[in-house]
């Protein structure tokens, strides 16, 4: 086995040109290389880490505005919902009022009528007892002969009248 | 191969370290030749480097080489973090080293680049110099952060909650053995599964060719299900390369949580 029947021969060599080569190693690649390696894959993932919280925040932020447009919008609908109902009560209180002066204006017409009916009537039952007075006269006058007076005829008229 | 060996094939030959250009450097009484061994550890560096250079475009939408360096990076970095909690940032430049090398290393291991002509893979984790340097370094910063950072305190690790009086000198000896065979077993545990799999291997390829120079009647009845199961085996052996690297650095970062948590 070479590994041992040579190491006498070949320690010196193996050690030395593994320290050269190791200590290149080391201090070429694992103190200088393998450091940037490593902060560039940290850069990224703190970069990942950054965007994933920005994006988080533009979230929250955005839900924010969200709610206050939904408030704003709810404000505005309330607002909306009182100014038309006062509109639609102001409504029914004018056209309220305006029925009732109608109202009132067609009772005092049919008033005025009522009382312009009972005056002709009035007016209509007296003719017709100056004319019952008038015939009275004449068939008493023809029955009887007699002549009466015009006064006394209205009175009977007025006095067969009351009897019905 | 076989040609150097006669119709005897080694398979240990492929662990052979031969330095190359053919001449021994001797700094100070020692041999520090560049081996194939040293090629390799240099080729397993500069895939890695290449590899980690596609991952440094920094794109904010990473593309496909880059996710997968961040693959890795952010396997090692949640390995440690799940084992040693928020302090275990601290060891992932080391961790990440020790992960990526090793399985760079076991996989280059496993390439086919003996096609090319003079070329020969070279598995260096197969070595237990190798191994045990790295399983070394891992015990070594074990040992620092764990004195660093509770001083003395750090041998009430020694001591599990709950033990009773009587009982502490036993279990202090028997958890100071346990944790002083940690480093052996962390070298010896990747040497030995790189070298068995590469073995195996190796053993069933001489069939392989064994079985052809005999005729077409031992072709088939051996080279080719010996064939098969390499085919298999080698499926097998690139799991075994990334889990023999993930247990690496999966029992560091666990013998680290050790010396920062003390359990």
């Amino acid at each position: 086995m070479p590994q041992i029947s040579q190491i006498a021969a070949t320690y010196a060599s193996q050690i030395f040109w593994l320290l050269v080569t190791f200590g290149i190693l080391y201090f070429g690649i694992g103190k200088m290389m393998v450091p940037r390696v490593i902060a560039t894959v940290d850069a990224r993932e703190g970069q990942i880490a950054g965007d994933l919280a920005a994006a988080e925040q533009a979230r929250l932020a955005a839900d924010q505005v969200e709610a206050a447009w939904r408030a704003r919008m709810d404000e505005a609908r309330a607002a909306a919902l009182a100014e038309t109902s006062a509109a639609k009560a102001q409504g029914a209180k004018a056209a309220e009022s305006q029925v009732k002066s109608a109202d009132a204006e067609l009772a005092e017409r049919l008033a005025h009528h009522d009382l312009a009916v009972g005056n002709a009537k009035a007016q209509a039952m007296l003719n017709l007892q100056a004319v019952a007075a008038d015939v009275a006269q004449d068939l008493v006058a023809k029955v009887s002969g007699l002549t009466v007076g015009i006064d006394a005829a209205a009175d009977a008229v007025r006095r067969s009248n009351a009897h019905g | 191969m076989a040609a150097e060996s006669g119709s005897k094939i080694d398979p240990m030959h492929q662990f052979l370290i031969e330095p190359l250009f053919g001449r021994h450097w001797v700094v100070a009484g020692y041999d520090i030749s560049f081996t194939n061994s040293a090629l390799w550890m240099v080729i397993t560096l500069a895939s890695l480097w290449l590899f980690m250079l596609g991952g440094m475009k920094r794109d904010l939408v990473p593309g496909r080489w880059q996710a997968a360096v961040e693959g890795f990076t952010g396997f090692v970095s949640n390995m440690l973090t799940s084992n040693i909690g928020p302090a275990g940032k601290r060891f992932v430049p080391y961790v990440f080293s020790l992960f990526m090398f090793i399985l760079f290393a076991n996989i280059w291991g496993l390439t086919p680049v003996g096609v090319v002509p003079g070329w020969h893979p070279f598995t260096i984790t197969s070595h237990l110099t190798v191994t045990g340097v790295l399983a070394v370094i891992s015990f070594a910063i074990v040992l620092i952060v764990g004195f660093g950072k509770h001083g003395f305190h750090f041998f009430a690790l020694f001591v599990p909650h709950g033990t009773p009086k009587l009982m502490i000198p036993l279990i202090f000896v028997v958890e100071l053995m346990s944790f002083l065979v940690r480093p052996f077993s962390l070298g010896l545990r990747l040497f030995v599964a790189m070298t068995a799999g590469h073995i195996l291997l190796k053993v069933l390829a001489a069939f392989v060719i064994s079985g052809l120079n005999l005729g077409i009647g031992y072709g088939l009845l051996v080279s080719l299900p010996s064939f098969v199961l390499m085919i298999g085996i080698t499926l097998l052996e690139l799991l075994v390369a990334a889990i023999q690297a993930y247990v690496f650095a999966l029992l560091t970062s666990v013998y680290l949580n050790d010396a920062v948590n003390l359990h």
